[in-house]
C-alpha cells in the first residue's frame, strides 16, 4: 500500500451534475433526431410530391394505363 | 410470556388461522409449547442463514455485520488498540482494521472482467451453428419454392406494376424512365 494520498474525489452535487448532463443530452438528442427526420425525410418527401403533381395530367396517365391493358372496365382502344 | 409468544404466532399466521386455533385447543397448544420450552435449552439456536449477513453491494455501503466474524487473537488485540487514540495506529493496522470490517473495497467490487468476450463468443458461435442448421434445412428439408419466384414471372410482375404506375411519387414507378423504357440512372 503506497503512502501517497489519492486526490479527494467529488463528494457533493453528484446527482445535480448527472442531471445537468442528461438534461442537456436528452434535449439535444431529441431535437437532433427531430431535425434529422425533418430535413432527411419529411422535406424531400414534400418536394417529391410537389414535383410529381406540378405537371401531372391524370387523363393522359389514364390513357397510357388503358393502352397497357391493366384495367378491367376500360379496354384498350 | 408463553401467551405472548403464542399471540405473536397467531398474528404471524394470520387472522383466519388464529380463529381456528382458538376454537380447537388454546390450552392444549400452550401446554405443548411449555413442554418443549423447558425440555431443551430454552431457546432455539439461531441458524447461520437467519442472522444478518455480510454482502459487498454498491448500494449498501455499510453492511449490517463486519466481514470477519471470528477474530484471531492478533485481530482481537488490534480491536482493543482501536479503542484508544487512532493516531497511534500505523497505516498497516488501519488497513487490517478495514479488512476485518469489509471484504472488498469499492474499487475491487466494481472491477471489470473479461466475461463479455466469453458471452459474445458464445452468442456468435451458436448463431453460426444455427446458420449451418438453416443451410442443411434448405438443402435437405424444404421443397421447391413457388413458380412465381422465377425470373420470367418476376419480369412479368414488374412490368405489370410499372404499367399500373405503382408508387409513382417515391417508389418503383419513379425509378423507371417511361420514355426510354429503362431504369433511371
Amino acid at each position: 500500500m503506497s503512502s501517497a494520498l489519492l486526490p479527494k474525489p467529488q463528494m457533493r452535487r453528484l446527482l445535480a451534475r448527472r442531471m445537468k448532463f442528461h438534461l442537456f443530452g436528452a434535449f439535444f438528442v431529441s431535437v437532433g433526431c427531430a431535425a434529422l427526420y425533418k430535413f432527411g425525410v419529411a422535406e424531400p418527401r414534400k418536394r417529391a410530391y410537389a414535383e410529381f403533381y406540378k405537371n401531372y395530367d391524370p387523363m393522359k396517365d389514364f390513357e397510357v394505363m388503358r393502352a397497357a391493358g391493366v384495367f378491367e372496365s376500360a379496354q384498350p382502344k | 410470556m408463553l401467551l405472548d409468544s403464542f399471540h405473536l404466532g397467531l398474528v404471524l399466521n394470520g387472522m383466519l388461522a388464529s380463529r381456528a386455533f382458538s376454537l380447537i385447543g388454546k390450552r392444549a397448544i400452550s401446554t405443548s409449547i411449555c413442554m418443549r420450552g423447558h425440555g431443551q435449552a430454552g431457546v432455539v439456536k439461531a441458524e447461520d442463514f437467519s442472522l444478518p449477513a455480510y454482502a459487498d453491494r454498491r448500494d449498501v455501503p455499510l453492511p449490517e455485520v463486519a466481514f470477519v466474524r471470528d477474530l484471531s487473537a492478533q485481530q482481537k488485540a488490534l480491536k482493543e488498540k482501536e479503542k484508544a487514540s487512532w493516531t497511534a495506529l500505523s497505516v498497516d493496522e488501519k488497513v487490517e482494521l478495514y479488512r476485518i470490517k469489509f471484504n472488498e473495497s469499492y474499487a475491487e467490487m466494481n472491477r471489470g472482467s473479461n466475461e463479455w468476450k466469453t458471452v459474445l463468443g458464445g452468442v456468435l458461435f451458436f448463431l453460426g451453428v444455427t446458420g449451418l442448421f438453416l443451410v442443411w434445412q434448405k438443402k435437405y428439408m424444404y421443397g421447391p419454392i413457388p413458380h412465381t419466384f422465377s425470373d420470367e414471372w418476376l419480369a412479368m410482375q414488374t412490368k405489370r406494376m410499372l404499367d399500373m404506375r405503382i408508387n409513382p411519387v417515391e417508389g418503383i414507378s419513379s425509378q423507371w424512365d417511361f420514355e426510354k423504357n429503362e431504369w433511371k440512372k
